[in-house]
């Protein structure tokens, strides 16, 4: 099903359909904007709500209630009247609000009055020797796996790393009837100690109960080695076993499949290279975009919602929609934001979901040997670059991600440096004694994801644009 | 590596990988169906030739890329199978016509 946009321009252009996308898209809708939605997957969700209105797995229980919450922002979304089009991968926006899309191998361009950027997180890099074996996956490409696909591990598993997330996966799989043979917990024994002065808030949040029950759910099946200080993956030409250091000693264990996951960071490529101002976050480890209380970005018209502007949960994400949707409703149709819950109400819901988060970000807060590596391993997986080889080009002059371009093409393989851009910058930061805001992050360019020439050549050109090509 | 959990009851589809008949389910990603066949479909990278697998499942790591119908380069995760799709294992870069 390959559908170009109707219209050459909207009120609303949202991009993402995860929680925070399609609640933006929903609300903007209902108040009378013309919303596009584009988002890249094969259907509504996003990451959390993977295959909300598709999965084979009928079993409510077994993926548990806050997933199904998603279908219900669906179902707002398909009342609504925006326009929604999956597989479309959007390449460019810029500064002027153009948008270029690719949908269906060709190109289309559409132009916004606003657009909210909804692009969601991605997994924290987890470079350890051997992570780009066959059989180590992240833990988010199994859980997506088993959401659309009902897909359990079914060979030696191991899951490595830690977050909230890795709990639920571990539950997930389990509840599928797939096989876990042990979980290794990377989490920082002084992370617990420096944690504590945020857990009242913790406490008091919904997510300490559910945490706590689906980690005793866990634990009753599987074994947990907590303080895992080393982590290793070795085979040749594939995962066959794992190697760790807890407690000061180590064992090696062999392994089909091994599941690595640390946390999400913001998905920053689309925001960046529109110009969106970003930060260095020192408590979330990661880049984040310098946004007002409505997710308005640096760049007029641009507002963050969702972990893009952040890592706060699906809950906060969906409020976070709510927000930046009022915010282009008030902007655009004054009148029409009567409708809507009133801007009080809505950041009130915001610091309900964002309860918990600083002491899941200190807890969870990821150790250093797990996020700068050493010697072989790989840092870069497109251009298979080594932490020596970064290492190097710092001692040879390399100043920062960019100049290291120039060097070792880190960061110019396909995957135009999502994994290993924090790498990088954490790593040169290190070596330089430099902070990784000074150090900076690559200088990301249009198209974002790669398209092809034939399908740049094919697009429908004017007189004008001939003529501004053609001599004579 | 992975199996169906038996609750999964949706409709099969036939795709051929390297001319091979591989029953995937509607709904199944290129990549997922892949891993899900049982068989040996480790692509090799284009530097070094190393072997890999699709890491991240959603779209940002370009592990899974993969020959889909004759084109090259196609990031299997994010493409559904469909009836009588061909799909090559792709070995190293992508090349001109594909």
């Amino acid at each position: 099903m390959t559908v170009a946009p109707k219209r050459e321009a909207y009120d609303v252009v949202v991009i993402g359909a995860g929680p925070a996308g399609l609640a933006a898209a929903a609300t903007s809708a209902e108040a009378g904007l013309t919303t596009l939605l584009l988002d890249e997957n094969i259907g509504p969700g996003g990451q959390v709500f993977r295959a909300i209105s598709s999965t084979p797995v009928t079993e409510r229980s077994q993926l548990g209630a806050d997933y199904w919450a998603g279908a219900d922002l669906v179902q707002s979304l398909r009342a609504s009247s925006a326009e929604v089009i999956h597989r479309a991968t959007v390449w460019s926006l810029d500064r002027n609000l153009d948008i270029a899309v690719s949908i269906g191998g060709a190109s289309a361009f559409v132009r916004a009055k606003r657009v909210i950027l909804a692009t969601g997180a991605l997994e924290r890099p987890f470079p350890i020797p051997g992570w780009t074996l066959p059989g180590v996956m992240t833990a988010g490409a199994a859980q997506t796996m088993l959401k659309s696909s009902a897909l359990v591990p079914d060979g030696r598993t191991v899951i490595a790393g830690q977050g909230p997330l890795l709990w639920l996966l571990a539950a997930q799989i389990l509840r599928l009837g797939g096989r876990i043979d042990r979980i290794l917990d990377t989490t920082e024994r002084g992370n617990y100690l420096a944690a504590l002065p945020h857990a009242f808030a913790f406490l008091t949040s919904p997510y300490f109960t559910k945490g706590l029950s689906m980690m005793r759910e866990v634990k009753a099946k599987v074994r947990v080695v907590s303080g895992v200080t080393e982590l290793a993956a070795t085979g040749d030409g594939q995962l066959t076993s794992v190697s760790y250091v807890a407690g000061g000693k180590r064992e090696t264990i062999p392994a089909d499949l091994l599941l690595l996951h640390q946390g999400v960071v913001p998905n920053v490529n689309l925001a960046m290279s529109a110009d969106v101002e970003h930060r260095w976050d020192d408590l979330q480890l990661c880049w984040s975009p310098v946004l007002d209380a409505s997710g308005n970005s640096s760049v007029p018209g641009i507002a963050i919602a969702g972990d893009g502007a952040g890592i706060g949960g699906a809950n906060a994400a969906v409020v976070r929609g709510r927000i930046a949707a009022r915010a282009a409703v008030e902007a655009l149709a004054a009148a029409a934001a009567a409708k809507l819950p009133a801007m009080a109400t809505l950041r009130a819901d915001l610091a309900k979901a964002e309860r918990g988060r600083v002491f899941l970000d200190t807890l969870f807060r990821p150790s250093p040997q797990f996020r700068i590596p050493s010697g072989d391993t790989i840092v870069c997986r497109c251009e298979e670059v080594t932490a020596k080889d970064v290492l190097d080009s710092v001692a040879i002059g390399a100043t920062g991600p960019n100049q290291l371009k120039a060097y070792r093409r880190t960061g110019m393989g396909p995957c135009q440096g999502r994994l290993c851009g924090l790498t990088v910058t954490e790593l040169m930061a290190q070596a330089r004694g430099k902070t990784p805001q000074e150090i900076g992050y690559y200088r990301l360019r249009a198209p974002v994801k790669p398209i092809t020439l034939a399908e740049l050549a094919a697009v429908p050109k004017s007189e004008a644009d001939i003529k501004a090509v053609v001599r004579g | 590596m992975f199996r169906r959990s038996e609750q999964d009851n949706r409709p099969q589809v036939q795709i051929f990988v390297d001319g091979v008949a591989v029953a995937a389910r509607v709904g199944d990603t290129v990549s997922a169906a892949l891993l899900a066949s049982g068989r040996d479909v480790r692509r090799s990278t284009a530097v070094s030739g190393a072997p890999r697998l699709p890491y991240c499942m959603m779209g940002v790591c370009f592990d899974c890329l993969v020959t889909i119908d004759g084109v090259g380069n196609r990031q299997g995760c994010l493409v559904p199978v469909a009836e009588g799709m061909q799909i090559e294992i792709q070995k190293g870069k992508r090349e001109i016509g594909r």
